[in-house]
């Protein structure tokens, strides 16, 4: 019995610490992507010295966020100065925790465990939990730096954060409604089948009521919630320097984004986990659809192929090296997924995967797309539509829910 | 066993060194800070006790939603150090001896109590289980309930609410 507990302990450890690598390093990706997409929206090239493609500037950035000068403004409340960007970067990664990656079991040290780090029966209502503690790191941040600009990107942000997690929440109902449960593999798992054998039964194409406003009122809330642009009002650059990080620097500052773009994964995953369904395929599961099965594969060997070509383009001799052993190594992996082991465990994880680099660039395309709110704009939004929106679903989904059974 | 009893006396002395430190703070903030540690580490309690549904709960609201409001009001009004005073002659004849003996009555009652109360099992039943009791049996009182806060925010509007017509005084503003 103790052996067994043990075993299970030491592998919870691995988890976490797989996840803790895999957060941290997806965070560095994401600010390059974010960077990329921004750069050709706008017809320029993004990141491109710093490794091919620019690969290595997360890197890079890393380095500089470790050697810049730590400062500390006169007067301000040490103990909570430091204590903030802890708060704001240990919730946002450890909100992660909640989120299943996919239906296998995977086998370490002999115990079958879930692609999931904490699968508790309240994972939902966790992540809110965290979402808005997050609040304080902020706040505190603002209030501590001892500084006119911080203080108002804290109070700003907190009230704006305040006023979106209530539509943020109850955006979330009608899913409750409809799928009468707080886990969310179990979420996922009532989305599983077709309406008229195509149309997946994701609860954002919900046969009994589409949660189509409620999907809107997630993502801008969610948006809102995240001090994401068009409603980074926290901090608007051109009125009040940075907002709440305007005095923070080197590792402090690092932390703030690192916790940021954590948030944007966790808000990601979650609206693909709620609304599109999780790891589910959007094909059914018939044998005239068996082929959608070596999708994956076939994205990994596709990409692999256009890395080698684009490799063997560049003029540097580094590049011509390293982009087409990276191509061969996603081959590879494209050819292991299309094994017969291995080909139905990979499908959960890559639609899941697919499903949040998905929501992440509608994320990175609305920021570089729309002009920042006004910050009246912003309350009158939140309080008298978005608000209002959110309420209209909650009733007309649980109608329709009474009316169905 | 062993394992339960380490971390509920951790989360306890966390719970009453929090409960003390919100009092003996002189920054507002840092009293407030105090009390959102006290609701996480209560958060904890009911965790330990099996209810994962009261503990997310706790935090979302108290942690959550009323303690931002109160952090968001000191950083607002830029709360300054409070000063220490002597204790006024009311809290020395009557506070005093009467903060003794409500401890002691508690101590008292928690001592008479028998504590043979076992941890109810987890799970979805309990989050359905306390549905059930708010909206079945006890549907009157939760609605009474919700009208009396309804109540209270029309109340604090109209308090708040700068009346109109009579202009705001000079230099107020």
């Amino acid at each position: 019995m103790n052996d067994v507990m043990h075993s299970v302990l030491i592998v919870y450890l691995i988890k976490v610490v797989v996840l803790l690598f895999l957060v941290l390093t997806a965070v560095a990706y994401l600010v390059w992507f974010e960077r990329k997409v921004a750069a050709h929206i706008q017809g320029r090239w993004g990141p491109y010295r710093v490794g091919p493609h620019g690969l290595l500037q997360p890197l890079a950035d890393g380095i500089k966020f470790l050697l810049k000068e730590d400062t500390t403004p006169l007067g301000a409340d040490r103990w909570l100065y430091f204590t903030a960007p802890l708060i704001t970067m240990t919730l946002a990664i450890s909100a992660i925790a909640m989120i299943p990656f996919g239906p296998a079991y995977v086998h370490i040290l002999g115990v079958a465990t879930p692609l999931v780090v904490a699968n508790t029966n309240v994972g939902l209502l966790v992540i809110f939990a965290m979402t808005s503690i997050g609040v304080y790191g902020v706040a505190l941040a603002g209030w501590s730096s001892n500084s006119k600009y911080s203080l108002l990107g804290g109070l700003r942000s907190s009230a704006q954060m305040i006023s979106y997690e209530l539509s943020l929440t109850l955006s979330v109902v009608g899913i409750l409604l409809l799928t009468g449960t707080f886990n969310l593999s179990e979420i996922i798992m009532r989305q599983d089948g077709y309406t008229w054998g195509a149309l997946p039964k994701w609860n954002l194409l919900n046969p009994t009521f589409p949660q189509i406003l409620g999907f809107f009122c997630y993502f801008v809330a969610a948006i809102a919630e995240t001090n994401r642009a068009p409603f980074d009002l926290a901090e608007a650059e051109s009125e009040i320097v940075a907002g709440y990080h305007t005095e923070y620097s080197s590792f402090k500052f690092a932390m703030f984004f690192l916790g940021e773009y954590a948030s944007m994964i966790t808000v990601a995953c979650l609206a693909s986990i709620l609304f599109l369904g999780g790891w589910l395929s959007p094909f059914p599961h018939t044998d005239a659809m068996d082929w959608t099965l070596y999708i994956p594969a076939g994205v990994l060997v596709a990409a692999g192929v256009a890395l080698i070509i684009d490799g063997l383009g560049h003029r540097e001799f580094y590049a011509r090296m390293v982009l087409p052993l990276l191509g061969l190594i996603l081959g590879a992996l494209g050819f292991l997924c299309s094994r017969p082991g291995v080909i139905n465990d990979i499908q959960g994880p890559f639609w899941f995967l697919t499903k949040v680099l998905l929501v992440l660039f509608v994320y990175v395309w609305v920021r570089w797309t729309l002009p920042r709110f006004r910050y009246d704009q912003l309350m009158r939004f939140g309080w008298k539509v978005l608000f209002p929106v959110a309420l209209l679903n909650v009733v007309l989904t649980s109608l329709a829910v009474v009316m169905h059974k | 066993m062993t394992a339960q009893l380490v971390i509920f006396l951790v989360l306890a002395a966390i719970a009453v060194a929090g409960a003390v430190s919100v009092i003996l703070q002189r920054e507002p903030i840092h009293s407030a800070i105090s009390l959102i540690a006290v609701m996480i580490a209560l958060a904890g309690l009911f965790l330990l006790l099996g209810s994962e549904f009261i503990a997310a709960v706790q935090i979302i609201v108290y942690a959550g939603a009323i303690m931002v409001l109160f952090v968001f009001v000191i950083m607002l009004l830029n709360a300054g150090t409070e000063e220490r005073t002597n204790m006024s002659r009311m809290a020395r004849y009557a506070g005093v001896p009467l903060a003794i003996f409500f401890l002691i009555e508690l101590a008292y009652q928690i001592g008479a109590a028998t504590l043979s109360m076992t941890p109810q099992p987890t799970g979805e039943g309990v989050t359905h289980g306390l549905s059930m009791l708010l909206f079945q049996n006890f549907v009157f009182p939760f609605e009474l309930t919700s009208i009396l806060i309804l109540i209270a925010i029309l109340g604090a509007l109209v308090l708040a609410q700068r009346s109109e017509g009579v202009p705001a005084k000079r230099g107020q503003e």
